[in-house]
Order: structure tokens, then C-alpha cells, then sequence
């Protein structure tokens, strides 16, 4: 039963860090693209890719024949959809998530999270309309219309607003 | 420009950026994922634990309290002599 056990780990264990090998480099990508961060300055991509991975790793064994890439993402896309739903119900103004965009330095930098994930995830990872619709709980044309609205952004972004001015500070806090 | 052509050039941007590998990534998962592990395993043994012994109590209730023994009726007088 421990010999079992073991050799089991040993597999497991090998098959992983092969998959790592393999697939990490574009998992990396695609989660920095979803947290808008800089591609030499992504901890926060890190850490929900390190979290991702460790669940495919605790369910490697019970996969089944499921591909373990689609695992990963799909893990990636619900953390990610989680954490932004929470800092967004945090966000006390649009300030303040102005403010927080405004540090973003990626490509996808001027999209909203959900924006960002619906956008990676058709058009970088490719899954379908439905699939994407079905991971996130919204209709199949509230998907597509995201999805428009954030490619034109990306190839158009708005004008950067100005920086307030110092004696306007007053007023409008 | 039509929508496919939008999309390619969106698909262009967003591979553009191309971030390291994290060194630390593998072992960082593994880590996490083996505790994750422990965790899954030691909460399925104490289950098991709380069931067998939810189980032992029941059945040893039972043979004390023996709930399928009619009571004694302590309203009605025994019926006798009819």
C-alpha cells in the first residue's frame, strides 16, 4: 500500500514538472495579460498561477483523461474572475480604480478585469463563446458584445486624462 | 478593417509581451499542492472517524434504549376481564 503510494507520487511528480516545462512559459503569459500587469513586473500574475498549478497538482490523480492545461486555465480564469470580483466590491470610487489601472503597465492595462479575462481568454487562449459564457455565468451575446468593446479598445484606446490640477484637489475630494 | 482583422491585431498585441518563466514556479506549486494534498487527506480521514464513531453511539443507544420496545402505558389501565 506505501510502495503504491510512492510510486504513485513519483509519478505524479514527474508528469508535473513536465507539464511546468511545457506549458508554463504560456500560462505565464496569459496570466499576466489577465492581471494587466508588466511582463518583467507580474507578482500578482505569479502568485494566482502558482495557486492555479498547485490545485491541478492536487487533482492530477483524479483528471481522468482531462487535459491538465484546461484545468490550469480554467483555475486561472475563476481565481482571477474571484479576486476581481472582490477588489471591485472593495473599491469605494472610481478613483480609486482609476488609481489602480493607472499602475498597470501591460498591454491590456486600460480594460477592466472582466474585460481583460473575456478578451484572453477568446482571443489569446481561443475557447469558444459558449465556453467562456458558461465559465462565467453571463448570456452568449453579453460575452460577444464584451468582447467587441474590448478589442476596440485595445486598438483605440481613449485619451489618457489629464492629471487634476493642484488647486482642484480640494474640491473634489 | 473587419472583425477578423481586429482580432489578429489584438491577438498581435497581447503576444507582443512576453513575460520570463518564473524559476520558482514548479516547486513553489508543488508545495502548495502537496499541502493542499495533506489537507484533503487528513479532512477525509477525520470524517471517516466522525462517521464510525457517529455510528458506534447510535448502535450503542440503540441496544441501551431498545426505541422499538412499546412503553408501557401510563394513561390507559391495563385492559383485563371482558
Amino acid at each position: 500500500m506505501r510502495a503504491r503510494h510512492a510510486a504513485q507520487d513519483v509519478r505524479r511528480a514527474k508528469e508535473f514538472e513536465a507539464f511546468v516545462a511545457g506549458a508554463g512559459g504560456r500560462l505565464t503569459q496569459t496570466a499576466t495579460l489577465l492581471t494587466g500587469e508588466a511582463p518583467d513586473g507580474n507578482p500578482r500574475a505569479r502568485r494566482l498561477l502558482t495557486f492555479a498549478l498547485a490545485h491541478t497538482y492536487a487533482c492530477w490523480d483524479r483528471l481522468h483523461g482531462e487535459d491538465p492545461y484546461d484545468h490550469a486555465r480554467r483555475h486561472l480564469a475563476i481565481r482571477f474572475a474571484d479576486t476581481a470580483w472582490h477588489q471591485y466590491a472593495t473599491w469605494q470610487h472610481y478613483a480609486a480604480r482609476d488609481r489602480a489601472r493607472r499602475r498597470l503597465a501591460g498591454p491590456l492595462a486600460g480594460l477592466t478585469p472582466r474585460e481583460r479575462l473575456i478578451l484572453v481568454l477568446r482571443l489569446y487562449e481561443g475557447v469558444g463563446e459558449e465556453q467562456v459564457a458558461a465559465l462565467l455565468g453571463l448570456p452568449t451575446e453579453r460575452v460577444h458584445a464584451i468582447c467587441d468593446r474590448a478589442t476596440a479598445t485595445v486598438l483605440h484606446p481613449p485619451p489618457a486624462p489629464s492629471p487634476p490640477l493642484p488647486g482642484t484637489k480640494a474640491a473634489t475630494t | 478593417m473587419n472583425r477578423p482583422e481586429r482580432e489578429a491585431a489584438v491577438r498581435q498585441i497581447m503576444e507582443r509581451s512576453v513575460p520570463r518563466l518564473p524559476p520558482e514556479l514548479h516547486t513553489d506549486a508543488v508545495r502548495h499542492g502537496s499541502r493542499m494534498l495533506r489537507r484533503r487527506t487528513l479532512a477525509r480521514r477525520l470524517m471517516w472517524l466522525l462517521l464510525w464513531a457517529a455510528a458506534v453511539a447510535f448502535a450503542v443507544w440503540a441496544m441501551v434504549a431498545e426505541p422499538w420496545v412499546e412503553p408501557p402505558s401510563e394513561t390507559t389501565p391495563p385492559l383485563t376481564d371482558w
